[in-house]
């Protein structure tokens, strides 16, 4: 493992002003400002090439979310599960995958979908309910949105059990695996019997947390009394937490525990400490549980604003790039809403489609039902 | 022929051994199952003839059980889980059917699960609280599960072989008070060659009513067909096999022939795989019946202490008290 990870330290500077409570000790590359700090155990070495792509990736997940909120409220979703303040965390999590590896998502991670390469429609017949994700998540390396919380958390590690089966670790070209989670799903049983399962086993699996400090409306302490991070030691990996806000930091902290778990050396929890901007989905009505005082102390340590500032800061990019990559996204957005609008509804016979591999005559029974009983109606007054 | 005497246990052990050889995807998971072979034994010796990594003992946690074979089967494996006892699957409940069952419908046909979850089920024993449970109508009740259950060792040992074969997730019961029963085996014979896993069977032929059981009760059901006939009553037994899908075309041409049918089950009766038998009987054969569909089934009470199961599992009495009221509608 990464020398320290065990005990991150706090990097200088980024302590919160105008009477906000202090940060918690993180793992911080880049403050608030968009000043590049350094940090004992963990470092980036982007070119400004890779570093004006982070910010791409950040703008253009956000405004791809935006356009799927707004799909909802017209109606064209039928729910929407928003990533907005959650983007560094999945933009750096995600962009530290290599190829090979396989992530498991929750039903939030967008952003993280998009950075694998897949294209972001993928998700959206879901939300829509044309269906309930339907995409290969083998071929895919992604897989399917999981809504039962923490469930995928087994999953991805037995994934990674097979994976040492398979001697697929130990070497630089190693497997690794990454299974996302909030800080509700570090409650339920089966996050807790993952830990267990990958810690004995020695899986390599990395267990990244995007602590957005609620549940629904539930606040973190209804869910732990210690740091999450810290819940590692007790099942015998380390933990670390990382500034989930900071897509530099974000990046090196996974980069480093997912290389860490293809050389054969287990599992690591990272939390990534950051804030739900938005609501929990699109039903939920945050004012009822939050002040606003508290969003916008979370505003001012806005994932991309950080970027933004370093770029400029640095001369590494211009007005006309962003201006650019503002255009870009509502683009790529304007295609998505259409691409959303031209999708078809789904055929009535996809009820009765791939409940199991080898059939069942009851399966069989009951489609030719249906079949017969919707032919009655043909042209009839129903 | 290599006509072997195995106890349903062994023949099970056997099939395991078997599947193992066939393919090297196969992998057992389970608590206990390795040095100790399982606490009925029905792993016995196949980790130290496959080693650790193809006989795995899990931690003591049967969600996690479920929930990683998933993993493993998504990355090509072919797990087959052992729960230790019938009434402690429900810790595993939530992944058997809301992952399990799900997961090739939620994948639009990307995916398969093959795997098995073997259970051991149902009472007379003499155990306590929690190890003599009839779980399988929750099972039977989800789809996206296929359930089978075998009764004899001819059966456990082909049968454990064609779910393992199989593409779907199954969940496997074995009778466990029957886990000592003895029975000829014939080994030679390939899994193409014999009766397929979801196909029921008729298991005693008789003319003026049918019987049928699945997994414990089967012998049950039998038994009170030989003592019916010393009361000149034939009765038709079947076997049902697999509970989900079920295959009741020889239970409705048997219906046709007997106008009678009871069905016998130790776990509660109602909602009960009887119940749903009753149902389709009814729709299939409503001219054919000469009196209601009777089920003979476990009470619908939690399973109770040890010393009263004999009066709680359906018996031989129980069965020909139904067949007498059968034939007194």
């Amino acid at each position: 493992m990464t020398k320290g990870a065990t005990a991150p330290r706090r990097s200088g500077g980024s302590r919160g002003s105008g009477g906000t409570p202090p940060e918690p000790d993180y793992v911080q590359l880049l403050t608030p400002d968009g000043e590049r700090v350094s940090h004992p155990d963990y470092s980036v070495d982007f070119s400004d090439e890779e570093l004006r792509g982070l910010y791409r990736d950040l703008v253009t997940v956000r405004k791809l979310d935006a356009e799927a909120t707004a799909l909802q409220r017209q109606g064209e979703l039928g729910i929407w599960a928003s990533l907005l303040g959650q983007e560094a965390a999945q933009v750096g999590s995600g962009r530290a995958l290599r190829s090979q590896d396989m992530a498991f998502p929750t039903y939030r991670e967008h952003g993280v979908l998009y950075c694998r390469g897949i294209d972001p429609i993928m998700p959206l017949s879901l939300f829509r309910g044309v269906d309930q994700g339907g995409w290969d998540p083998v071929a895919n390396k992604f897989n399917l949105y999981t809504i039962v919380i923490g469930a995928q958390t087994l999953h991805a590690t037995g994934y990674a059990m097979g994976i040492a089966k398979d001697g697929k670790v130990g070497t630089d070209d190693g497997e690794a695996v990454i299974a996302y989670f909030g800080d509700g799903a570090t409650s339920q049983g089966d996050v807790n019997e993952a830990f267990i399962w990958s810690s004995v086993f020695h899986a390599p699996v990395v267990f990244f947390c995007q602590n957005n400090q609620y549940a629904i409306s539930e606040p973190l302490e209804r869910q732990t009394r210690i740091p999450l991070f810290q819940r590692a030691a007790g099942f015998g990996f380390p933990g670390v937490r990382v500034d989930g806000n900071d897509v530099l930091a974000c990046y090196a902290v996974t980069r480093a525990a997912l290389d860490n778990a293809r050389l054969g050396q287990g599992p690591t929890l990272i939390e990534a400490y950051t804030y739900r901007m938005g609501a929990h989905t699109t039903s939920d009505d945050p004012t009822r549980y939050r002040v606003s005082s508290e969003v916008e102390a979370w505003q001012a340590k806005d994932p991309i604003a950080r970027v933004r500032a370093l770029l400029t800061r640095e001369q590494i990019a211009s007005d006309d790039f962003f201006d650019a990559v503002d255009a870009d996204a509502k683009a790529e957005a304007v295609r998505l809403r259409e691409r959303v609008l031209n999708m078809p509804d789904p055929d009535p016979s996809q009820i009765f489609e791939n409940v199991y591999v080898e059939g069942s005559p009851l399966v069989d029974a009951e489609r030719k039902q249906f079949e017969a009983y919707a032919a009655s109606f043909e042209g009839g007054a129903h | 022929m290599a006509v072997e005497t195995l106890t349903l246990g062994k023949a099970l052990n056997t099939g395991l051994r078997r599947a193992m050889e066939r393919d090297d995807k196969v992998i057992l998971m389970g608590e206990d199952i390795g040095k100790l072979g399982g606490v009925f034994r029905i792993t016995d010796g196949l980790q130290k003839d496959f080693g650790e990594e193809r006989v795995i003992d899990t931690p003591l946690a049967e969600s996690g059980i479920i929930g990683t074979a998933i993993g493993l089967a998504l990355r090509g494996y072919r797990p087959v889980c052992e729960i230790q006892f019938d009434g402690f699957v429900y810790p595993a409940y939530d992944q058997i059917v809301s992952q399990v069952a799900k997961f090739r419908y939620r994948s639009r046909g990307h995916v398969k699960l093959p795997m098995v979850i073997r259970i051991p089920f149902g009472g007379g024993i003499g155990a306590v609280e929690h190890h003599s449970e009839s779980p399988e109508a929750y099972f039977s009740h989800t789809a996206g599960l296929k359930v089978v259950a075998c009764s004899n060792p001819e059966d456990a040992y082909f049968m454990i072989q064609q779910a393992i074969a199989s593409e779907d997730p199954i969940i496997f019961l074995e009778p466990k008070r029957r886990y000592w029963e003895k029975g000829a085996v014939d080994t030679a014979l390939g899994l193409d060659a014999v009766t397929p896993l979801h196909s029921s069977r008729v298991v005693r032929s008789g003319a003026d009513a049918t019987v049928v059981a699945y997994g414990p009760m089967v012998k049950t059901a039998l038994d009170a067909a030989t003592a019916a006939q010393e009361d000149g009553r034939s009765l038709e037994v079947i076997d049902l096999r697999s509970l989900s899908p079920m295959d009741l075309a020889p239970v409705f041409d048997s219906v046709r022939r007997t106008g009678r049918l009871i069905v016998v089950h130790e776990a509660p009766g109602n909602l009960g795989m009887g119940s749903e038998i009753a149902a389709r009987v009814t729709e299939e054969c409503f001219y054919s019946l000469e009196a209601p569909v009777l089920r003979v089934a476990g009470y619908n009470t939690p399973y109770p202490a040890s010393r009263l199961e004999e009066e709680y599992l359906p018996d031989l009495d129980r069965v020909l008290d139904a067949v007498d009221r059968s034939f007194g509608w």
